[in-house]
């Protein structure tokens, strides 16, 4: 497996504060990540780093092998990375139809675009059946699967998922979870997943990462955090 | 009865052009949250370039109605280049400031256009040609509608229609509409925020124009000093229609058109702004956000 993305001593910071604090991670292509960690970690810091939002002021992105620092955001979404975002951010006025359209923004070529809609449908069903009503209207786990679909329109090759489980019922997020699992597996889509269900989500991943205070403290498999005292203590709840 | 209809169709007129520019000031607002206090200049500039156009022309012997079509295009060009050089000048810098800041430096662009033109051109009233047609079938309706007014209105209806297709059914006008809902998820679909900002500064400074020509033409003068009114009451509309709703603005244009014409038919022209600005009250007593206005939601 060859690298895909790697974060190299990244720092960031909100005007004076500092929320990221030398952070190093690497993604291989067609894992799946896990960065866990508790509330105001830094962990979506992390994300909006990676997608440009926000610029680092010490270290270095690379996304095959070439630094996406200072890029533009549209520019980094064009090259396959797209996130999920926290709270997921439907457009609430658009459709749900129009928010998949939107997904594919920066593609051009109709045909694809219909047959990936048409597979959103499959993979979500409700969806279709709501492709008319206004994405604002949908329920919870309803809007977190039009994200994730949003987010397969645009073809990603590095899918960034920020908190797909919160505020969700547990039956919601096993769904969500085996779709995620399915898209890494079947399209080959890497993903980077965060998360602070530590459970669940150390238990799709391949590899993970725990962060504290800005700071990665702690990296291994999935299977080996999960077994680690620390983490059982302080995100398993065990 | 006719008395009454003249009224209506002068406070359509009235209402149309104020709906142009009030477009303007809600589609801004609509993407970036900023009253853009430049936007009756363009309007203003609008006119100027107008007169400027059918001055030459006419002197060149054009034909009326090419004399009109000339003004209005290039009214639409120059404004929108001002549109889109004072957003790139006074407001893209600025982003990310306080709120306070962009809305100061959108009364000190009003301020210096307003004088420019007043030094470049003059501080006097200028007469503007006559340049709509005088449509034959208009004269059945002789004391209610004139040509001017038909022509004015149904230009207004054409370009919200054509407006409102764009914005629903174009890729650009997904991504405007993106962009209002959710600026940060529209750039994490790929959208370009500033690209999609300056076409609103860009149609929003041709609809302005449009609507510059089509009323100096109309009302048969000028000066530097039209578009601080006709951006305050624009204004006024477009917060009386909800700002940041494009169907809104329309509305609320029509909604203050009337309001004044009846105001002067009915009462005294003296009053037309206290109606006007009464009606305002009134309804963001009731209806704070606007008649067409959502209240806004905060989601979680």
């Amino acid at each position: 497996m060859s690298r895909m993305l790697e974060m190299k001593n990244v720092s960031t910071y909100y005007g004076n504060i500092q929320a990221l604090y030398d952070v190093s991670l690497h993604i291989d292509h067609g894992e799946i990540i896990t960065l866990i960690g508790a509330n105001g970690a830094g962990k979506s810091t992390t994300l909006m780093t990676i997608c440009g939002l926000l610029k680092p002021r010490a270290g270095d992105v690379l996304y095959e092998e070439l630094s996406i620092v200072g890029e533009s955001t549209n520019k980094i979404v064009s090259s396959g990375i797209c996130q999920v975002p926290e709270g997921r951010l439907i457009f609430p006025e658009l459709t749900v139809r129009e928010n998949l359209d939107m997904g594919a923004f920066l593609r051009s070529d109709k045909d694809g675009i219909a047959r990936d809609m048409e597979y959103s449908y499959e993979l979500f069903p409700i969806l279709a059946e709501r492709r008319n009503q206004p994405g604002g209207n949908l329920s919870g786990g309803e809007q977190q699967m039009l994200a994730i679909a949003r987010a397969l329109m645009a073809r990603p090759r590095l899918l960034l998922l920020d908190e797909p489980s919160m505020g969700l019922a547990p039956l919601v997020v096993k769904q969500i979870f085996d779709i995620v699992k399915k898209i890494n597996k079947e399209s080959g889509t890497t993903i980077f997943l965060v998360e602070q269900n530590a459970n669940l989500a150390l238990k799709i991943g391949h590899r993970g990462y725990v962060m504290e205070n800005g700071k990665i403290v702690l990296t291994d498999s999935c299977e080996t955090l999960l077994a680690n005292e620390d983490v059982k203590r302080a995100y398993l709840g065990l | 009865m006719e008395y009454f209809l003249e009224l209506f169709f002068g406070g359509l007129t009235r209402g149309s052009i104020y709906a142009l520019i009030a477009l303007g000031y809600t589609m801004v607002y609509g993407i970036i949250e900023l009253i853009n206090f430049a936007h009756g200049e363009i309007y203003m500039i609008g006119a100027f370039t107008g007169l400027i156009v059918a001055g030459v022309l006419g002197a060149l012997g054009f034909p009326g109605s090419a004399i009109l079509v000339f003004a209005i295009v290039a009214a639409v060009i120059y404004s929108a280049a001002y549109g889109f050089t004072i957003e790139k000048i006074a407001y893209r810098p600025l982003r990310g400031a306080a709120r306070l800041s962009p809305l100061i430096s959108a009364i000190g662009m009003s301020i210096f256009l307003q004088n420019y033109v007043m030094l470049a051109q003059t501080s006097d009233f200028l007469p503007f040609p006559s340049l709509l047609p005088e449509l034959g079938f208009v004269k059945h309706f002789k004391g209610i509608l004139g040509s001017s007014d038909f022509i004015i209105i149904v230009t207004t209806i054409v370009v919200c229609v054509a407006l409102t297709l764009f914005i629903k059914y174009t890729k650009m006008g997904k991504a405007m509409r993106a962009t209002a809902q959710n600026r940060t998820m529209a750039q994490l679909v790929g959208v370009s925020v500033d690209t999609v900002i300056s076409v609103t500064f860009i149609i929003g400074s041709s609809l302005a124009a449009v609507g510059g020509v089509l009323i100096a033409s109309h009302i048969g003068q000028i000066n530097y000093y039209i578009g601080f009114i006709a951006g305050l009451k624009a204004f006024t509309a477009a917060v009386l229609g909800g700002i940041g709703s494009i169907p809104g603005a329309m509305l609320g244009g029509l909604v203050l058109g009337l309001t004044e014409a009846f105001a002067t038919g009915y009462v005294s022209s003296d009053y037309e702004d206290v109606f006007a600005f009464a009606l305002l009250v009134l309804i963001l007593i009731f209806r704070p956000s606007g008649i067409m206005g959502k209240e806004k939601i905060q989601k979680v």
